[in-house]
């Protein structure tokens, strides 16, 4: 299966009603898959006219209780920030695919890692977050798509898929488990817009005129958001015990890590790996415990340096930090990174 | 076992269908197994090509940068990528339309073989049988499968397409 | 004693904050009319706008939502995708609707989404203070045209009901205004048809409502009733320019 269509089979498992697209590579198998199997399954297909219409017609679905998703690449998803603010702003869950290429500007259509700012640090404008998963195989691009619906519903916040190029486009087996086939549960939506019959009218709105009333919406969502971060954070650590270096990289980087750290430790040498799985929120802890065990911690990202300053702030000083980028477009080579290791 | 294999040529010759092939041949067999298409500036210059991983281990990066075997359909590719093929490694070349490999590469007239069985888009077929009979990466039985498989619903390919497959295992 | 005259339920009792004289609260009390006489109240959405109306919610009792700035096209077809069997409605002006979303309006009518929107033209930028509009007649001061409008350096007046019309998902365009109770009583029936070609699956349905801004025209109400009459509708004919309630959406 490729890992553009897992993420629609993970998203038709979970109960995705609705899917609003636009055209952009390296994402195309998402809304050409959609387009059929929603349309099989009595559901919602639309092919946006813009990434902008896109976002808001999520917004139009995800307000009126459904399950929505969008999907797009690095361009198409500075576009739809605006939506994504206000998403975030109203408090409406969806479930927003990035399949990373590279930047700035059009950049070109291979994978990449650039947007990891963008993702995690809010993106558009005003004080919010998403959580945002990033899958490293084809597996995970089911398995975190299907999870990122219900934790948008369970906190009422847009969930981003932070993937990139190469993951969406390469294809392995996935062995999918059968109880995820089951829709989950719905979760009760005493907030959605469908008719006032039987009950006082709703409003859901971004703009908080009221004296004080923006401040204390604010505040309400910082407490959200401390709440995420106490019990959302998911990473995986390989031998965060015993490593004198310990590798920490996300999504396609993190895979090609996983390899070249077999292969050192094969080798005799002491190396980890630490794969954020959530980058927001960030395993800020379990990096500072093993920064506390490790005498140096390298960075691998395929960008010119995003997640390492994440990692300096969770590591405060513990051990040193090195970094390893391969700029947009790129990809950097298990040998690469076993020679920048031995380095160290 | 960890063969990385690049498959080039172009638009139009099946590259994508035998990594697609091979990549679904190792999933029957319970491989890890990863394909990855490239996609860049050189699919509109006319070629095509994609990775293929099958290994006894998990896979990291399923792009390759230094592929253990090569199989090229055509001239362009064929100069293209064999500065990147390991030392020592395995290289398949379509002999019909390319002709500046050395000796020792195993050379397979597939275009002109595939004209004989009736559909010159089965030359890729043709490499399959004759990359199968040498490396042995699987058996002859389940690759004939998993083209059975594939093309249950597309009979008329999948003659033409057996054919020619098992033309390439006896060359 | 028989009563004759009272709030509609799909009004909250409230009073409302826009400028003496200005259009908005006739439009939102006709809207609210139509709803209660289409016994749709329980089963409508409504989408408001970036601009003075954004308020709007404050004063209807029904579910309402807002959207960014001329994208209240693509939430309604979001949710009228998802609830088929509700009414959903957007109210936008000039601003929202004919310059930063043309793409979502054109698209939405274009697509003949079965939904209705109230566009209300006051030829200005009202909420951020009077400046040029896409819909500002040629010659007409704004803020950002203070020696009027000029057809060479600010191009001209955007006639939407003319542009829309062309479309072939397009149910039903017309253009009104609520400078006189004549008027009023017109725009009345024309929003409730836009309502009922909704009802009944037709598709697009937008009715434009000439409306006035005497805070920003600088004008008394009474001058700027009289200056839609007599200049603004000379741009703006009133008329229907499309009604195909035949087609009927599968």
């Amino acid at each position: 299966m490729k890992g553009n269509i897992a993420v629609c089979e993970g998203a038709i498992a979970a109960g995705c009603t609705t899917y609003f697209g636009y055209p952009i590579t390296p994402q195309n198998e998402i809304p050409a898959y959609m387009s059929k199997k929603m349309v099989e399954l009595g559901r919602v297909f639309v092919q946006a006219e813009s990434e902008l219409a896109a976002i808001n017609m999520v917004f139009g679905a995800a307000v009126s209780g459904s399950r929505a998703m969008t999907s797009s690449s690095s361009p198409g998803i500075s576009l739809k920030q605006e939506g994504i603010s206000y998403l975030a702003g109203a408090e409406l869950p969806c479930v927003i695919v990035n399949v990373q290429r590279g930047g700035p500007g059009l950049g070109n259509i291979s994978g990449s890692q650039a947007d990891y700012f963008q993702a995690t640090k809010g993106g558009g404008h005003g004080d919010y977050r998403l959580i945002v998963l990033a899958p490293y195989s084809v597996k995970e691009m089911y398995d975190l798509t299907f999870l990122a619906f219900d934790l948008a519903d369970n906190y009422r916040i847009p969930v981003m898929i932070l993937t990139d190029g190469i993951v969406g486009q390469m294809m392995e087996p996935v062995e999918i488990n059968p109880e995820f086939r089951v829709q989950s549960s719905e979760i009760k939506k005493d907030w959605k817009l469908d008719g006032c019959k039987g009950r006082e009218p709703r409003l859901m709105r971004s703009l908080i005129m009221e004296e004080g009333g923006l401040e204390k919406h604010n505040w309400h969502l910082k407490k959200k958001y401390d709440g995420i971060k106490k019990t959302e954070i998911r990473c995986e650590a390989n031998f965060p015990d015993s490593a004198e270096i310990t590798v920490v990289a996300f999504g396609i980087a993190a895979r090609i890590c996983k390899s070249a750290v077999k292969k050192l430790r094969q080798e005799g040498l002491k190396v980890g790996l630490m794969r954020p799985v959530t980058l927001w929120p960030f395993p800020e802890k379990a990096i500072s415990d093993i920064a506390a065990k490790s005498k140096k911690i390298l960075v691998a990202e395929m960008n010119m340096g995003q997640m390492v300053e994440d990692v300096k702030l969770a590591v405060n000083g513990k051990c040193p930090v090195e970094f390893l980028g391969a700029p947009g477009g790129a990809v950097f080579s298990e040998d690469e990174i076993i020679a920048k290791i031995k380095k160290l | 076992m960890y063969e990385k294999i690049i498959i080039a040529g172009s638009g139009g010759q099946g590259i994508m269908f035998l990594g697609n092939l091979l990549c679904n041949v190792a999933a029957s067999l319970n491989k890890y197994t990863t394909f990855f298409p490239s996609y860049g500036a050189e699919i509109r210059g006319g070629t095509a090509n994609c990775s293929v991983i099958i290994a006894d281990d998990e896979i990291g990066s399923p792009v390759i940068a230094e592929p253990s075997i090569l199989i090229v359909m055509n001239e362009q590719s064929y100069n293209r990528f064999l500065p990147k093929l390991k030392k020592g490694g395995l290289l398949f070349v379509n002999s019909s339309l390319v002709f500046s490999a050395p000796p020792d590469a195993v050379q397979i007239p597939a275009t002109e073989i595939a004209l004989q069985v009736g559909d010159v888009r089965a030359a890729n077929m043709v490499m399959l049988g004759k990359f199968i009979k040498d490396t042995k990466v699987f058996p002859v039985a389940a690759v004939n499968d998993v083209i059975k498989k594939v093309l249950e619903n597309k009979k008329n390919l999948l003659e033409v397409n057996l054919f020619a497959f098992m033309r390439g295992t006896k060359l | 004693m028989k009563k004759v005259f009272s709030k509609p339920e799909s009004l909250q009792d409230k009073n409302n904050s826009y400028c003496p004289g200005c259009g908005h609260g006739t439009i939102h009390r006709i809207i609210a009319e139509v709803i209660d006489e289409l016994g749709v109240r329980e089963k409508t959405i409504g989408i408001a706008p970036v601009g003075c109306a954004v308020f709007a919610y404050y004063y209807w009792n029904f579910d309402v939502t807002e959207a960014a700035h001329g994208r209240p096209p693509a939430v309604a077809t979001g949710i009228k995708r998802c609830l088929s069997d509700r009414v959903v409605f957007t109210y936008q002006g000039d601003g929202d609707l004919a310059a930063i979303g043309t793409a979502e309006i054109i698209h939405a009518a274009n697509r003949g989404e079965n939904i209705t929107t109230i566009f209300v033209n006051n030829a200005n930028y009202g909420m951020t203070g009077g400046q040029m509009a896409p819909t500002t007649i040629l010659g007409q001061k704004t803020t950002t045209t203070p020696n009027g409008r000029d057809a060479k350096r600010d191009g001209y007046p955007l006639k939407v009901c003319e542009l829309l019309s062309s479309l072939d998902g397009v149910c039903y365009i017309e253009r009104v205004s609520v400078s006189t109770p004549k008027n009023v009583l017109r725009t009345k029936k024309a929003i409730k048809k836009a309502f009922e070609n909704q009802l009944n699956n037709c598709g697009f349905s937008l009715v434009e409502v000439l409306s006035q801004c005497p805070t920003d025209w600088q004008m008394t109400p009474v001058e700027s009733v009289k200056w839609v009459d007599e200049v603004l509708s000379k741009t703006f004919p009133l008329g229907v320019y499309k009604e195909n309630t035949e087609q009927t959406r599968k």
